[in-house]
């Protein structure tokens, strides 16, 4: 967790130090390169993790409810505070 | 669109080849190593962005808000579908939402702490449905951002994506909420990361 945070401010403060380079602006292409590869990736594990693909008709449905409800929930809360704390400054939020 | 069918396709692709060969540990390293990559690329793009840390000056106390949301939304539906699986406990239902997508972390988390108190059957069982449900919920968060955003409002994307509002979703939240939302969604993305093995070990302690 603590590498995830380091590498992401590593790459903030390089890119505020190397701002006027032109190669950085290739990021806006790459990125999407970089998760199509690692959507490839997790499909690999996925696929050859012979107990989850067993599992996955037993225990799909109630995954899927879990999944699909903390979704719902968070979004639900979400609305809320973008009803309280956003939507009445200047209305463009 | 054309790039949610892409990462569709390819992950599709994965499992289909994950399905016929036997792929190891290797794996897992590599997803990692890609992961990184990523977010170094994400930093990068953040910090050569002006309008981002004219963003990061003008935030107020209220965007905190939104990763306080997200979990007290997130455990209280958990618990609410608990009502539906007479199998699992009310605490467990809680410990899997905890996981706001961190799918990899929290089925291991899980696996590992509830085996001493309900065997390690049961124990795998609710590891395999943690990271099938935080797999369904990122998937659905990740192709879904346009839908939420229409129904939930601009800021539902990064709540919906839990703690990866500042990783695999940032794209799909800065394309539906716009560039504003970035120091919004990082700021989600740390502070949900962090809560997750907190919020995951409370809950299957109880």
């Amino acid at each position: 967790m603590f590498t995830v945070i380091g590498i992401l401010f590593t790459g903030i403060i390089t890119g505020i130090l190397l701002r006027k380079v032109e190669l950085l602006k290739k990021t806006e292409k790459t990125i999407p390169v970089t998760v199509i590869t690692m959507l490839f990736v997790l499909g690999l594990s996925v696929g050859s993790n012979k107990s989850v693909v067993t599992n996955i008709a037993s225990y799909g449905w109630q995954a899927a409810l879990l999944g699909l409800s903390s979704l719902i929930g968070s979004a639900v809360a979400a609305w809320i505070v973008y009803m309280i704390f956003f939507k009445k400054k200047g209305g463009r939020a | 669109m054309k790039s949610n069918i892409a990462i569709l396709a390819s992950f599709g692709a994965g499992c289909a080849i994950g399905l016929c060969g036997e792929f190891g540990s290797g794996i897992h390293d590599l997803s990692l190593y890609i992961l990184y990559a990523l977010i170094l690329q994400v930093g990068l793009n953040i910090g050569r962005n002006n309008e981002v840390k004219q963003a990061l000056t003008h935030l107020d106390m209220h965007v905190f808000a939104i990763p306080l949301a997200t979990i007290a939304g997130t455990l209280l539906f958990s618990a609410v579908a608990s009502i539906l699986l007479a199998q699992w406990s009310v605490f467990d239902c809680m410990a899997v939402g905890s996981g706001l997508s961190y799918y990899s972390l929290t089925s291991v988390l899980i696996t590992q702490l509830k085996e001493p108190s309900v065997g390690i059957q049961l124990a795998t069982e609710l590891g395999t449905i943690a990271l099938l449900a935080n797999m369904v919920r990122e998937m659905v968060a990740l192709f879904g951002s346009g839908l939420i955003s229409r129904y939930f409002g601009k800021l539902a994307p990064i709540s919906a994506a839990g703690v990866n509002s500042m990783d695999i979703i940032l794209p799909s939240i800065i394309r539906y909420s716009g560039k504003e939302m970035i120091p919004v969604a990082i700021i989600h993305g740390i502070i949900t990361d962090i809560s997750v093995p907190l919020l995951v070990s409370f809950f299957c302690n109880l």
